[in-house]
């Protein structure tokens, strides 16, 4: 056991790290370019910064008295919990992370990537950090646009809210519930990339899973990114009717034990991910 | 390190297709020429050998080494395959030197075999224009700079010439020509086989995922035995030599040259032919001024092999 664990101990140090590290980040490089500046992604700006829109016109045409920072608070949360991760992050990572590798096998450009002297696994796990950077900086950017937004109508009370209540708090529980849910849903959509010729039943599916997470035995409602963000939330939103559904409680779990079930099963879905890729093959013919 | 590219009984089913079948081969540095028909496994070989495609049995190597270790393998392989489809929105020069980034070296480094690789195919003064707009032929030249740009060892070819006009032509020829002389292996499959002809030191012969000869022209040929090979002989009375020939009964066919000034003759027996054609031309009945097979090329062994129809005979 030893000897084994001291084998891969050298096997380990003797792969060309650096080699990786330089063709992971130039990978990355070259895959941001195709993300952020393409005509082809404007509409996950519009997806991301869609309600930033709508909170920007609200401040400027909706008075805001202070004793209304409580219920913009709630508004706040349920766009984050009711929009962005069953809606906008959700289609968002949709439609980045299905395209780093089933696009490029649509468009007939992945041989180049897979006759380059790259590693499958650091072509995958790059393409997966290019993804997560650009999902990330969409959304998170237009989560501190809301925030910003929707407090800046209050003037004094909001900056007060902010900086010596609870907001500043709130805004980086925002943020962790976003940067993780860029990274599972993109784990979970790049691997049904590789999977489905089209991956878009599949994230329908990926959809219904989660809506219905909440009222499956707890063992299932492990199989869910949305079940591990929910009791990220620093605000708790009540919702009536059909939203009801989506926001159902569940067995409280501490902040941390959730952050690391999502990051743990994001590493497993990833994994698969890592094996798929290496036997991967080029037949645009059939695909 | 070994210096063959190596196909030890390789087999690819595309479901229940067949995509080639039991495929031993072993190539040498070189030009070598896949020769066959549409669909007949050319394509599938150039896949399976740089790793698009996995084998469902046997193994391959290519100077020893597999696909599976990438950054060794791909910085020795270039493949310029038939896809004609590049990365959304690149421009030339950012194509080759994106693919080149990616092999570790520093950015003047890269820079530079840019340059060289563009100016390889003459194609320097279109670099900076979007590949989108490009034609055919451009297209195809910028697939084989960015295969040749990193110097590799093995160039992998998959109908090259498609779409070149001929002075493109001529020159890929050319280039071809001399990556050979470098000691490159250089594996191509093309379907104008006059041309490749001129420059393949071997050939492949391969028909519905079959294996049906291999090795330089002139040995396939007289591997052929069921057709017997044509001579052609320039002399001064071509009609004399066919009838001395046809006397001692060595010949099963006859044809005048166009120009009246030669004669192509069929044998079966090759070296006794040389023989009785030696004897006649000491006795100096007939003045022969050259000799030269007339069928010993890649196109007569292609249509004697495969037939025109595409099916093996």
């Amino acid at each position: 056991m030893q000897t084994n664990i001291a084998n891969l101990g050298k096997n380990l140090a003797q792969q060309p790290w650096g080699l990786w590290w330089i063709q992971a980040r130039r990978l990355t490089r070259i895959e941001l370019r195709r993300n952020l500046f393409s005509w082809k992604a404007s509409w996950i700006y519009f997806l991301a910064y869609i309600p930033t829109v709508i909170i920007a016109i609200h401040m400027l045409f909706e008075r805001h008295p202070s004793f209304m920072i409580g219920e913009d608070t709630n508004v706040l949360a349920g766009i984050v919990q009711l929009y962005y991760i069953r809606l906008g992050v959700f289609f968002g990572c949709l439609g980045i992370f299905s395209r780093l590798i089933r696009g490029e096998m649509i468009e007939r450009s992945l041989h180049f990537y897979l006759l380059s002297p790259v590693r499958r696994e650091v072509l995958l796990l790059s393409k997966f950090a290019a993804g997560s950077i650009s999902a990330v900086f969409l959304f998170c950017s237009a989560i501190v646009g809301d925030f910003a937004l929707m407090y800046a109508g209050f003037g004094a009370a909001g900056r007060d809210y902010i900086f010596n209540g609870p907001g500043l708090g709130q805004m980086e529980a925002y943020l962790l519930i976003v940067v993780l849910a860029c990274l599972g849903y993109g784990a979970i959509f790049l691997l049904l990339s590789m999977m489905f010729r089209n991956p878009t039943p599949a994230a329908m599916l990926v959809l219904g899973w989660e809506a219905i997470n909440p009222v499956l035995p707890s063992l299932l409602q492990k199989l869910s990114v949305a079940s591990y963000l929910r009791h990220l939330m620093p605000v708790s939103v009540s919702a009536d009717g059909i939203f009801a559904l989506l926001t159902v409680q569940t067995e409280p779990v501490s902040g941390w034990v959730a952050t690391l079930g999502l990051l743990l099963l994001i590493a497993a879905v990833l994994t698969y991910s890592c094996y798929r890729v290496r036997t991967l093959e080029i037949r645009y013919t059939t695909d | 390190m070994n210096d063959t590219i190596v196909f030890e009984d390789v087999s690819k089913f595309y479901g229940e297709v067949l995509g080639v079948n039991r495929i031993s081969l072993s190539i040498p540095p070189g030009i070598t020429t896949l020769v066959g028909p549409n669909g007949s496994g050319k394509t599938t070989l150039m896949n399976l050998m740089t790793g698009l495609v996995q084998p469902s049995s046997g193994r391959i190597s290519v100077l020893g080494l597999t696909p599976d270790s990438a950054p060794e393998f791909f910085s020795m392989v270039g493949y310029c395959t038939q896809f004609d489809f590049f990365p959304r929105g690149v421009t030339g020069w950012q194509f080759i030197l994106d693919s080149l980034m990616l092999h570790g070296m520093e950015e003047d480094m890269a820079v530079h075999l840019t340059i060289e690789a563009l100016e390889r195919v003459q194609l320097g003064d279109a670099a900076g224009r979007s590949i989108a707009g490009y034609s055919k032929g451009m297209r195809q030249k910028i697939r084989l700079a960015q295969a040749i740009a990193h110097h590799p060892r093995v160039l992998v070819l998959d109908e090259p010439l498609n779409g070149l006009d001929p002075m493109a032509r001529a020159e890929s020829i050319a280039l071809f020509q001399e990556l050979g002389r470098q000691g490159m292996h250089v594996l191509i499959s093309s379907h104008i086989l006059d041309e490749v002809d001129r420059i393949s030191d071997r050939v492949v012969l391969i028909t519905g995922g079959y294996l049906i000869a291999e090795g330089s022209i002139h040995q396939v040929r007289q591997e052929v035995h069921e057709k017997p090979m044509q001579v052609l002989i320039r002399c001064e009375h071509p009609e004399l030599l066919a009838s001395k020939m046809f006397a001692i009964n060595h010949c099963v066919e006859a044809r005048l040259h166009a120009d009246g000034k030669g004669v192509f003759l069929r044998t079966a027996d090759i070296d006794q032919f040389h023989t009785m054609l030696c004897g006649i031309a000491a006795k100096g009945l007939v003045k022969i001024d050259a000799v030269a097979p007339a069928d010993d090329d890649a196109n007569a062994i292609y249509q004697y092999l495969i037939g025109s129809d595409g099916s093996a005979s």
